[in-house]
């Protein structure tokens, strides 16, 4: 038997005290006290927080009896609904209301145009250019400084061929070089290991997308094809985006959540 | 050089053939007088004045021609070229008689008429076209004097908005239905309410008298509600005498036909017959995939108008107007039974001819958006349908093929109301214009902008001076030439 389940073993052999149900109930009726008291006495920063969860169970408890309530007040019988008259062929027909319907067009334009999307990421902390290059030394008297090392995981294509060494500005080491990431689904909560098929986006810049650079918050696009998934009309999915939730050279790995 | 510039010119425009020998022919199909020769450049109305000759008819009736159906708009030849008809053959010219009289075009808005407090949800001109009524949102029916474009009455008994109104057809009383289930009834010289019927659980959608050749004066309407029930009522002591009750969702159209029919349409996808005299079922026509929201019959403008005509002469007497209302009825019928046409959600009309058969005589499909409004044509020949994806089609009345689509409108097509004499038409939409559209070419004829906001119902007077449409801007607008 584990170790951890001798109080267990015991409460089920010999049962519990006999004034067990009371002293709970006793418990419970004073906590309130204690829990006010806490409230008032406790200082600082914890103080604050403590203040701020009460605040949000108070507003959660209003509502819900607000909502009680109501079932009991007597409310006017709606003697015809005032303004909004349509003739009978359009009633119980869902028309969407025109300004509505102007207003979702007009945002989802402008969020097209801004490339702004729905991420589980939305914001990631910017990665400066000296943290992300390391300068390196050339030249026969090393002092030539124009080559970059990366020192970020990078993903290159497979197919690549690279530019004779001699003229390459950023190199990229092999051993920070990554093919394969952790996908997590966000609805099944399963993690699969897939294949990266190239880097769709990185938040620090155009610059890091072009060179693959994989930083917190990038978004790669993953061969799903393992998963089986078909769209809605027969196809089959075989690449799907998703974005990096960790930072890649720390752990040696890359973590990332689909996008649905 | 020339010799060449003299072969590109007589290829470029071949000459048409001389002369084209023609025989014409009755909408029956019998063929009317021997075949003759006429000259490639004969324009209809020559045609018009040979046929009329040929008839030997005391006074000149206008007609109009279809060559294979299309309709003769130009010269022969051109139409010929155009439509790469061969000349081989004795060509049939299928004639068919038109309106006497002719209505013009409205084109100006000549009078905005507010008053109503909520949007103006139906409006109807009275059969003989000298009155006008409107039901609005805020629960008022409203009478409008045509002659100075003012408000004449306003009567107040609704409890909630007025959906429908309803003429009885010797202009007498008003019936009108509102959204909690009342149907009031109303005196159009006074504005004073002659009773109400209480009877429907929910609100009302339709209502719908009985023709005046088969009562006068009018005495009997029946009703149609969400509550899946059609009444019938007396109007005289608005009692409710029988109710009929099979279908099985809302019920979106009730039309009292002129053989003691009762057709009723719901939301169950089917269309019921009922026999007026006792509300016994006579028939059920299913078809449909999906709701049916409008339905007509091809005798409806008669049935509408009963004993008035275009003319505006009323009758002296109860058995003179019966009888003129019997004749129009006949006419309107042309021996044939009567055909009814009815538009669903599931983008498709039917046409039925529901006194004989349970089968479709034919199925009607080119839209691509729910149908909210089908008509026919005053003389029965044309079907109008008024749709949500912004389109207008005509269809043959009596066969049911399609003929042509009209654009232009950039919102769902509300409402269609035809003049009477068939030969325009105007229809409301959702983008607060009213268009008027020509039979013949087949095109736009006038653009009436000037309505504010939605325009959720338009009607052409009988006596086809004035057009008023009502929506959801309060404001009802008179339209004149």
């Amino acid at each position: 038997m584990p170790q951890g389940e001798h109080i267990e073993l015991h409460r089920k052999r010999y049962g519990r005290q006999l004034d067990h149900e009371e002293r709970t109930r006793k418990k419970e009726a004073r906590s309130v006290k204690k829990r006010a008291s806490m409230a008032q006495r406790t200082l600082g920063i914890k103080g604050k927080m403590l203040a701020k969860e009460r605040a949000k169970e108070k507003a959660v408890m209003k509502k819900t009896i607000a909502m009680h309530e109501e079932r009991d007040k007597e409310k006017k019988a709606d003697d015809g609904q005032k303004g909004g008259a349509v003739p009978a062929y359009l009633l119980e027909r869902e028309q969407v209301e025109r300004a509505k319907v102007l207003s979702n067009t007009i945002k989802q334009k402008r969020k097209e145009k801004a490339g702004k999307w729905e991420v589980p990421l939305p914001k990631v902390r910017p990665v400066a250019e000296d943290e992300m290059f390391k300068v390196l030394r050339t030249g026969k008297r090393k002092k030539k400084e124009w080559k970059r090392m990366v020192t970020k995981v990078t993903f290159v294509p497979p197919g690549f061929t690279r530019k004779p060494p001699k003229y390459e500005r950023f190199i990229r080491p092999t051993g920070l070089r990554m093919n394969k990431a952790h996908v997590t689904h966000p609805e099944l909560k399963a993690t699969f290991q897939l294949e990266i098929l190239g880097v769709k986006k990185n938040p620090n810049g155009q610059a890091y997308t072009g060179l693959g650079v994989v930083t917190k918050g990038t978004i790669i696009e993953v061969n799903v094809s393992e998963l089986g998934l078909v769209t809605p009309g027969g196809k089959v999915v075989w690449g799907k985006y998703a974005q990096v939730t960790n930072n890649p050279e720390n752990d040696g790995c890359i973590n990332a959540v689909l996008l649905v | 050089m020339t010799e060449r510039a003299a072969k590109q010119q007589k290829l470029a425009h071949p000459v048409p053939p001389a002369n084209v020998i023609i025989q014409f022919q009755s909408p029956e199909g019998e063929a009317t007088g021997p075949q003759l020769d006429v000259p490639h450049d004969v324009t209809p109305a020559q045609l018009e004045t040979l046929l009329n000759g040929l008839l030997q008819a005391a006074e000149r009736l206008p007609y109009s021609f279809f060559i294979e159906e299309q309709e003769l708009a130009a010269e022969l030849g051109a139409h010929l070229l155009k439509h790469k008809a061969s000349v081989e053959s004795v060509l049939r010219v299928v004639y068919q008689p038109q309106a006497v009289f002719k209505v013009r075009a409205v084109t100006r808005c000549t009078a905005s008429m507010p008053g109503h407090a909520e949007a103006v949800l139906s409006v109807n001109f009275s059969p003989d076209g000298r009155q006008l009524a409107s039901g609005s949102g805020d629960s008022t029916v409203r009478f409008w004097d045509l002659r100075t474009q003012t408000p004449k009455h306003t009567c107040k008994g609704h409890r909630s908005w007025v959906l429908v109104v309803a003429w009885s057809p010797d202009a007498a009383i008003v019936a009108s239905g509102d959204h909690s289930g009342g149907i009031w009834l109303w005196d159009p010289a006074t504005g004073k309410p002659l009773g109400q019927c209480k009877g429907h659980r929910k609100f009302i959608t339709s209502v719908s008298w009985e023709p005046a050749h088969a009562e006068l004066p009018s005495r009997r309407f029946c009703s149609g509600s969400k509550d899946a029930t059609i009444k019938v009522w007396e109007a005289s002591t608005r009692r409710c005498l029988f109710t009929m009750s099979n279908h099985t969702q809302a019920i979106t159209q009730v039309k009292w036909g002129g053989d003691g029919l009762i057709y009723s349409a719901a939301r169950d996808c089917s269309i019921n017959v009922w026999a007026a005299a006792d509300g016994r079922m006579v028939r059920s026509l299913k078809g449909h995939g999906h709701w049916v929201n409008t339905m007509s019959l091809s005798t409806g403008y008669a049935l509408r108008t009963g004993s008035f005509d275009h003319t505006g002469s009323i009758p002296p007497d109860m058995d003179a107007a019966k009888a003129a209302a019997q004749q129009r009825y006949d006419t309107a019928r042309d021996g044939r039974p009567e055909r009814l046409v009815t538009g669903s959600d599931d983008f498709t009309l039917f046409l039925w001819e529901p006194s004989t058969q349970k089968q479709p005589l034919a199925r009607m499909t080119g839209h691509m958006q729910l149908i909210n409004q089908v008509t026919f044509s005053p003389n029965g020949r044309w079907v109008v349908s008024a749709s949500f994806d912004k389109s207008v089609k005509l269809w043959d009345g009596i066969k049911g093929t399609f003929v042509a689509t009209f654009r232009g409108h950039v919102g769902p097509v509300y409402q269609v109301a035809w003049s009477a004499d068939s030969r325009l038409f105007v229809s409301g939409s959702k983008d607060s214009t009213l268009k008027v559209w020509d039979l013949r070419s087949k095109k736009l004829l006038m653009d009436l902008p000037g309505h504010a906001d939605e325009v959720f119902s338009v009607d052409w007077s009988p006596d086809g001076e004035s057009v008023a449409s009502g929506g959801k801007d309060k404001v009802l607008k008179l339209w004149r030439r």
